[in-house]
C-alpha cells in the first residue's frame, strides 16, 4: 500500500525539503527549535517516502530496463522540448534512500553540532535547499533537468562553505568552489547542447535508444568528444584530478555539511551523472579509457597527499577525492554495479566518519591539527568507536562495508587492465595507513594536558550510532541480497568474492594498518624523522604537489596577463572609436555655436538676407519669370 | 492717372524704410515703431489690391482693420515686455541685451 503510494508520489521526495526550505528560511530564521522540528520532520518524511520507493521497486519488479518514469512538459519551443520529471529505477531509488537517509542523519547531529550558532535557522534552510535540490537531481529525466539542479546542488554548496562567511578563508574557499567546478560545468553544458543538436532530444530514455543507431551510422569519433565535454561536468563536482582543489578548501564549511554535501552526496552527483548517462559512455570505448585513467590517478593522488595532511577534516577531504577516483574508476572499466556499491557504502563509512570528526571538533574547539589531540578515546568513547568502525570499513577489512564494495573494484579492474589493477591495489593501501594514521593519532597514545575534551551530545550521538551500524552491515546485506541483479547496467553481473583478490588487499591493509601503529602509535620511531628522510617527497605530499600554486601562477600569468592585453585593447581602440564618436558632434557644434552672438538686429539680418535669397530663388526658377526674359506677354 | 504700381511702390519704400529701421536702430522702442511702419506697408499693399483687383468685395479692407487691431495688441504686449527689460537690465539698447549667445 504504502509503497504504492510513494512511487506515485515520488515527486514528494524533493518536494518536502523545498516546502522545508520556504518555510524555514523565510519565516522561522529566527526559530531555532521550530526550524531544526521543520526540516528534520520533512526529510523524515521523504526518507520514509524513499524507503517506500525503494521497496515499491522491489516489489513492482521495476528494473533498469524497464524503468518508472513520469513526465510533465516544462518548456516546449520549435525543436526543443524539455519535460521535468520522475525517473525511477533501481539506481535512483537507491540513490534516493542514501540522499534522505544521510540528509537526516546530518541535520539530527547538526541539531547538537549547530547549537548556540546565530545562523542557525538559515543553516537548516539551505541544508533543506541542499537536500531538495539533490534529490531533484537523482529523479531527473533528462539532461536539462539534470543540469538545472546541479547547479542549484552547487549553489547550495557555495552558500554552506561559506556559512561562516565572516571568516576570510570561508569566503575565499566558497568562491573558489563555486568557480572550479563552474569550469566543468561549462564543459557539461557543451557536452549538453551536443547531444541536443545531435540527436534532437535530451531525455534519457530516447537517447539510450537513439545512441546504438548513431553509433552504428556515424561511428565514435565526435560522440567521443561530446561524451569528454559531458564528462568535465563529473571531473568538477566530483574532485576528480585536475579539479579537485576545492574540495579540500571546502572543509572550511561547518563539519555536517562536509558529511552531507562533500562527502556523501553532492560530489557523488558526478559518479551519478556518469552512471546516468552510462548508455552513451559505455558505448565510447575511448571515453571510458579517458574515465578509468582518471579516477584511477585522482585515486592514488589524493591518496598520496592525504598522507602527509595535519588538518583532520582534509584528510577525510582527500580521502573523499581518493574514493571518488574509484567509482569513477570503476565506471570507467565498464561496471555500474561495483561504482554504484561503493557510492553507497561510502556514503555511510564517510559521512559517519565526518560527522566523528565533527564531533571531535565539537569536543576539542578551534584545534583542527591531529598532533594537537591524542588520547581521545577515554573521554569519547562513542566517537572513538565510530571513528574506528568508518577507519576499518574504509580500508577494506571484513565484514564492514567497504570490503565488499572495494573487493567489487579490484575484481572489475582486474579483469579489465593489470596496470590500473596494481595502481588501485597501491591506492588500497595507502588509504588503509594514512587512515589508520589518522585514527591513532587522535584517539591513541597519551592525553594532551592543555585539552578537555568532552563527548558529543545525544542528538550527535544518534547518527554516530545509525551510520556505524550501516557502515558495518551495509556491505554485507546488499551483498548476500544480489545487489547486481537490480543496479547494474546491461546483464547482470553476478561477481561473488575472489578469494584470492579479496585476501590480497586485506592483508595489504592490515600491514598497513600495522605500519601506521609501528609508526604513529609504538613510539619506536619517530614521524618527524622519517619526515626529514623523505624530505623531497614528504615536502611534495604536504603541499599537495604544488598544484593550488601552479593554478595561481597560470592564473596571474595568463588570465591576468590576457586581461592586460584586453585592457589596453580596450583603452586604446574601443574607447578612442566611441569617444572619437562622441567627439564628432562637439567639435562640429564648437564651429557653429560662434554663429549665436546673441545681437538681435544681427539675426534679423540673417533672417531678411535669407528670405531675399530664398525669394530671388524661387522668382528665378518660377515659369512666369522666364516668360518675362523670353519677352513674353506680362 | 494714380494706379496700382504707385501705391505699391509707396508700400515698398514705407516697407524698406521699416527694414532699416528694424535693422539698425539703436533701442528696442525704436525697433518696434520700425516694425510698426513694415506692418502699414503691408497694410497698403491689402487695400491697394483690393480696391483695384477686387473692388465688389472689401476682403482686404478687413484684413488691415485686423492688422491694426493686432498691432495695437502687439504694442501692448512688446512696450509691457520692454519696461520689464528696462526695470530689469536699466537698458534698452539692442546690442547691449546680448546675453543669449554661446
Amino acid at each position: 500500500m504504502f509503497n504504492q503510494y510513494a512511487l506515485s508520489h515520488v515527486v514528494l521526495i524533493p518536494l518536502l525539503p523545498a516546502m522545508s526550505f520556504i518555510i524555514v528560511g523565510f519565516f522561522l530564521r529566527r526559530l531555532p527549535i521550530l526550524a531544526a522540528t521543520v526540516s528534520v520532520c520533512m526529510s523524515l518524511i521523504s526518507f520514509a517516502l524513499s524507503l517506500g520507493v525503494g521497496y515499491g521497486v522491489i516489489a513492482n519488479n521495476i528494473t533498469v530496463d524497464n524503468p518508472l518514469i513520469q513526465r510533465v512538459p516544462w518548456l516546449s519551443i520549435a525543436g526543443l522540448n524539455v519535460d521535468m520529471g520522475v525517473y525511477i529505477d533501481p539506481i535512483s531509488a537507491m540513490m534516493l534512500v542514501i540522499v534522505t537517509l544521510v540528509a537526516l542523519m546530518v541535520q539530527i547531529y547538526s541539531i547538537g553540532y549547530m547549537r548556540g550558532d546565530a545562523g542557525f535557522g538559515r543553516f537548516f534552510a539551505y541544508l533543506s535547499l541542499f537536500a531538495s535540490a539533490m534529490l531533484g537531481l537523482v529523479i531527473a529525466v533528462n539532461f536539462v533537468q539534470l543540469f538545472v539542479f546541479w547547479e542549484l546542488v552547487g549553489l547550495c554548496s557555495y552558500l554552506l562553505i561559506g556559512y561562516y562567511f565572516h571568516k576570510v578563508s570561508a569566503r575565499e574557499a566558497a568562491k573558489k568552489a563555486f568557480i572550479t567546478t563552474r569550469i566543468g560545468d561549462f564543459g557539461l553544458l557543451v557536452g549538453i547542447l551536443f547531444l541536443q543538436i545531435l540527436f534532437g532530444t535530451l531525455d534519457f530514455q530516447q537517447l539510450a535508444s537513439n545512441v546504438p543507431l548513431y553509433v552504428a551510422q556515424h561511428g565514435t569519433n565526435l560522440l567521443t568528444i561530446v561524451a569528454i565535454l559531458l564528462f568535465l561536468g563529473p571531473i568538477g563536482k566530483s574532485g576528480q584530478f585536475p579539479l579537485h582543489v576545492w574540495l579540500p578548501d571546502a572543509m572550511e564549511g561547518p563539519t555536517p555539511v562536509s558529511a552531507l554535501i562533500h562527502a556523501a552526496t553532492m560530489v557523488v552527483a558526478g559518479v551519478y551523472l556518469v552512471a546516468r548517462a552510462f548508455f552513451l559512455f559505455s558505448a565510447l570505448p575511448n571515453a571510458m579509457e579517458v574515465i578509468a585513467w582518471i579516477g584511477a590517478f585522482t585515486a592514488c593522488f589524493a591518496a598520496s597527499i592525504a598522507f602527509t595532511q595535519r588538518d583532520i577534516k582534509r584528510i577525510l577531504a582527500y580521502s573523499t577525492v581518493s574514493q571518488l577516483g574509484y567509482m569513477m574508476l570503476a565506471l570507467g572499466v565498464g561496471s555500474v554495479t561495483a561504482s554504484m556499491f561503493h557510492l553507497m557504502t561510502h556514503a555511510f563509512f564517510k559521512a559517519l566518519m565526518f560527522l566523528a570528526a565533527g564531533a571531535v571538533l565539537h569536543g576539542l574547539p578551534d584545534k583542527n591539527d591531529i598532533f594537537a589531540m591524542g588520547g581521545l578515546r577515554h573521554k569519547m568513547p562513542v566517537t572513538f568507536a565510530a571513528m574506528t568502525i568508518g577507519v576499518l570499513a574504509i580500508s577494506g577489512i571484513p565484514p564492514f562495508a567497504g570490503f565488499f564494495s572495494k573487493d567489487e573494484i579490484l575484481l572489475v579492474v582486474s579483469q579489465v587492465s593489470m596496470p590500473l589493477y596494481t595502481i588501485v591495489v597501491v591506492t588500497s593501501f595507502m588509504t588503509a595507513f594514512y587512515m589508520a594514521r589518522l585514527l591513532i593519532v587522535v584517539f591513541c597514545g597519551s592525553e594532551k594536558p592543555d585539552n578537555h575534551p568532552h563527548e558529543a551530545p545525544m542528538s550527535m550521538r544518534i547518527p554516530l550510532v545509525v551510520l556505524g551500524v550501516l557502515a558495518v552491515i551495509g556491505g554485507y546485506i546488499p551483498y548476500a541480497n544480489h545487489f547486481g541483479d537490480w543496479v547494474r547496467f546491461g546483464s547482470a553481473s553476478h561477481e561473488g568474492l575472489n578469494w584470492s583478490i579479496a585476501a590480497t588487499s586485506t592483508v595489504l591493509s592490515i600491514l598497513a594498518i600495522s605500519l601506521a601503529w609501528y609508526i604513529y602509535g609504538s613510539g619506536k620511531v619517530s614521524s618527524d624523522k622519517l619526515s626529514r628522510r623523505f624530505s623531497t617527497l614528504y615536502k611534495l605530499s604536504f603541499h599537495k604537489y604544488y598544484i593550488d600554486e601552479f593554478y595561481l601562477w597560470l592564473n596571474h600569468t595568463f588570465v591576468d596577463g590576457l586581461g592586460k592585453i584586453l585592457y589596453w585593447l580596450e583603452l586604446h581602440f574601443v574607447e578612442g572609436i566611441v569617444n572619437g564618436i562622441a567627439g564628432l558632434p562637439v567639435e562640429l557644434g564648437d564651429l557653429v555655436r560662434k554663429g549665436q552672438t546673441g545681437k538681435l538686429q544681427r539675426y534679423g539680418l540673417i533672417m531678411f538676407g535669407a528670405i531675399l535669397i530664398v525669394v530671388v530663388w524661387l522668382v528665378l526658377l518660377s515659369p512666369l519669370f522666364k516668360g518675362v526674359l523670353s519677352g513674353g506677354d506680362y | 492717372m494714380i494706379g496700382l504700381v504707385h501705391f505699391l511702390t509707396v508700400a515698398a519704400i514705407v516697407f524698406a524704410i521699416g527694414l532699416y529701421g528694424v535693422l539698425s536702430k539703436r533701442t528696442i522702442v525704436g525697433i518696434l515703431m520700425s516694425i510698426e511702419l513694415m506692418l502699414n506697408a503691408v497694410n497698403i499693399n491689402l487695400i491697394a489690391f483690393s480696391r483695384f483687383i477686387t473692388p465688389e468685395v472689401l476682403t482686404g479692407q478687413i484684413f488691415a482693420i485686423f492688422t491694426i487691431t493686432v498691432a495695437a495688441a502687439e504694442v501692448a504686449v512688446g512696450m509691457a515686455m520692454i519696461f520689464r527689460v528696462y526695470y530689469d537690465r536699466n537698458t534698452v539698447h539692442a546690442a547691449r541685451l546680448d546675453e543669449m549667445r554661446w
